[in-house]
């Protein structure tokens, strides 16, 4: 275990963070400001904050130890975290900027007119918040542990503490150039190492992977076991490529563009930053499966990005890689985490903190403070006091809570004219209920094999069509309840801003 | 009339113009059943454009679990030093994702701009 060189690093990032943090406090002023940067940000900027924010502990670790626990067929993950951008692109990307919609509610109420189907979304975006900010704390206390010998504690307590200071202290504005900062410095903390393991892998005369010659199924980009392999892996597709948009942070991202030819530049951007990044995780996937297969066995595949280097270069120049790699996957969990609860604090300031609680009424940028406070304090106790949940996986079922509820959300809501608000609302829930089931399912570890085990661990496939199907029929049955301003909406969704039209 | 003089200038013009042009922005605003063609028309075509996207990587992406579940001896296959699977799910992948979005980009905004030049042109009335 390093010393000094890690803690070095964590150092150097949580100081660096909380520099551009203040700095970008100059820039901020308004509640505009704190919420969506005063909608100002430039593609090239925006891309690289969406891409530091989105790029999380699962990227950045997760798909290297996967890819060596468990086989080629890992490398969908990172292809579905990157292709959900591409669906998010040509289905709602340039749509939900015009809308005008601070956060996920507002589109819901504007859109349906109904503030029944806005208290539905704040409960949803709050709970998938949460479930997704928890294995970043509890990430950090695991990369802590490794990486410099701390408490597991001291990971998750570092990190809240900083995502509370720069979120309340700077909002969305000073966040921006906090996340664009972290891209970058994710890359190279993977990209520099990853040269070097290549160099010292090639001088070795490229020997092959100890793994793929034990076993086919590891080289086979396939979950195991026949048919229900082959639905495991369409149903993973099917929840990344339509969950991504559907993620609280990354839908907040949108409404920072100027407007919705911008929002689309800046989603291509961020799908060359997002192709260019996951070219480098499963280089150490197959780099740890010749040197470091038997990190799989142990079953601390997580810290293989971490330990790669120290293994496979003697001395100093191994320490110094490890503690880039260190400070990049400290800046994972500081970026997402911050994304996330930006989007957790906007959604409870407007509907919790910034209500008037008898004859109080907090100001917009108190509220939004009380309610960053409020979005890290909650998951940050969970992380504590349950070090241990199979939390792994629940990241990996918020994107099919996300696909089953918001996406038919949005996407319906973007194209459809005749979507109603009780339609809306009974696709949400007969989606959230069928997806949600799996999470309670697998969180308390419950076991099936074949059909019954694939269909639940993994229930994009059929949740997403059900919840699909369920707000169409509704809705169709339902059609006095569309609401009057349809029409209009869909004018301010689809026309370019060029043209003086009247958009409600 | 005498020989010589030219004959006074005489100022040739058509009818007056009684009607303002009409800016076809406002059968959108008026939400006539014109202004409802002309929504339609551009929300068609970038549906279909979107369409045309996921079609695209469905057939693609899509299609190599399947191609994998039904010739398990491909992932053994070498291609330019590397196993088939890292290089299509490991490299290859990531160039077609930003190939699709760039096309895409690139054609809504023209959808875009010729829906703006449609709705731009002033059109007088009586005009077809």
């Amino acid at each position: 275990m390093s010393g000094a060189p890690g803690v070095v690093a964590v150092v150097l990032v949580t100081l660096a963070t909380l520099l551009i943090g203040t700095w970008g406090l100059r820039f901020s002023r308004t509640t505009s400001d704190f919420f969506v940067a005063s909608r100002s940000v430039r593609p090239g900027l925006n891309a690289s904050a969406i891409g530091g924010e989105y790029l999380s502990a699962a990227s950045f670790l997760g798909v290297a130890g996967l890819v060596l626990t468990f086989g080629v067929e890992m490398l969908w993950y990172p292809i579905g975290w990157t292709a959900g951008y591409l669906l998010l692109l040509v289905l709602v990307a340039a749509p939900l900027r015009r809308s005008g919609a601070y956060t996920l509610p507002d589109f819901a109420e504007a859109r349906l007119g109904s503030r029944r189907a806005r208290a539905a979304c704040s409960v949803l975006v709050v709970a998938v918040g949460w479930l997704y900010l928890l294995p970043q704390f509890q990430g950090a206390g695991i990369t802590l542990a490794a990486a410099i010998d701390a408490p597991t504690w001291v990971g998750p307590v570092v990190v809240g503490a900083v995502v509370v200071a720069n979120v309340s202290s700077g909002g969305m504005r000073s966040i921006t150039f906090v996340q664009a900062f972290q891209y970058w410095l994710k890359l190279t903390a993977l990209l520099v190492p990853a040269v070097v393991l290549i160099g010292v892998w090639m001088s070795d005369g490229s020997p092959g992977s100890r793994l793929a010659e034990a076993g086919s199924d590891w080289s086979l980009p396939l979950a195991t076991g026949g048919g229900p392999g082959l639905y495991t892996t369409y149903s993973l597709m099917v929840a990344t490529f339509l969950g991504t948009m559907g993620l609280p942070h990354v839908v907040v991202r949108f409404y920072t563009n100027p407007d919705g030819r911008a929002a689309r530049r800046t989603t291509l951007v961020v799908l060359v930053l997002l192709g260019l990044f996951y070219l480098l995780p499963p280089v150490y996937g197959a780099l740890g499966s010749v040197y470091a297969a038997d990190l799989a066995a142990t079953g601390e595949a997580d810290v293989l990005a971490l330990e790669l280097p120290r293994l496979m270069v003697d001395g100093v120049g191994g320490e110094l890689l490890s503690a880039l790699v260190t400070a990049g996957a400290f800046a994972a969990f500081l970026s997402t985490s911050s994304g996330l609860s930006i989007a957790v604090a906007g959604v409870l300031s407007q509907d919790v903190t910034g209500r008037a609680w008898g004859a109080r009424r907090l100001g917009g940028v108190t509220a939004f403070r009380l309610g960053a406070v409020l979005a890290v304090a909650v998951p940050l106790a969970l992380a504590l006091a349950m070090p241990n949940v199979g939390v792994a996986r629940a990241v990996g079922l918020a994107f099919a809570v996300a696909a089953s509820t918001f996406c038919p959300l949005l996407v319906l809501g973007i194209w459809w004219r005749g979507l109603t608000d009780v339609g809306a609302m009974a696709g949400v829930v007969a989606g959230g209920l069928g997806s949600g089931s799996a999470v309670v399912w697998v969180l308390a570890d419950g076991s099936a094999s074949g059909w019954l085990g694939a269909l639940l661990s993994q229930p994009a496939a059929w949740s997403v069509p059900l919840a699909f199907a369920v707000m169409v029929l509704v809705s169709r049955l339902t059609p006095h309840r569309v609401p009057a301003h349809a029409r209009r909406f869909m004018v301010r969704l689809h026309t370019p801003e060029v043209l003086e039209l009247d958009r409600g | 009339m005498p020989d010589g003089a030219p004959p006074p200038r005489v100022r040739v013009t058509g009818p007056p113009r009684r009607v303002t042009p009409r800016p076809r922005t406002r059968e959108i605003d008026e939400e006539t059943e014109l202004g409802g063609v002309y929504l339609g028309s551009l929300l068609r075509a970038q549906l279909g454009l979107a369409a045309r996207a996921i079609g695209l990587l469905a057939l693609t992406l899509g299609s190599l679990p399947l191609l994998f579940h039904l010739f398990p001896g491909l992932a053994r296959v070498q291609v330019v030093g590397l196993p088939l699977p890292w290089l299509l799910l490991g490299v290859l992948v990531y160039p077609l994702l930003v190939l699709l979005g760039w096309r895409y980009v690139r054609r809504a905004e023209r959808n875009e701009r010729d829906f703006a030049d449609l709705l731009s042109e002033v059109r007088a009335e009586g005009e077809a």
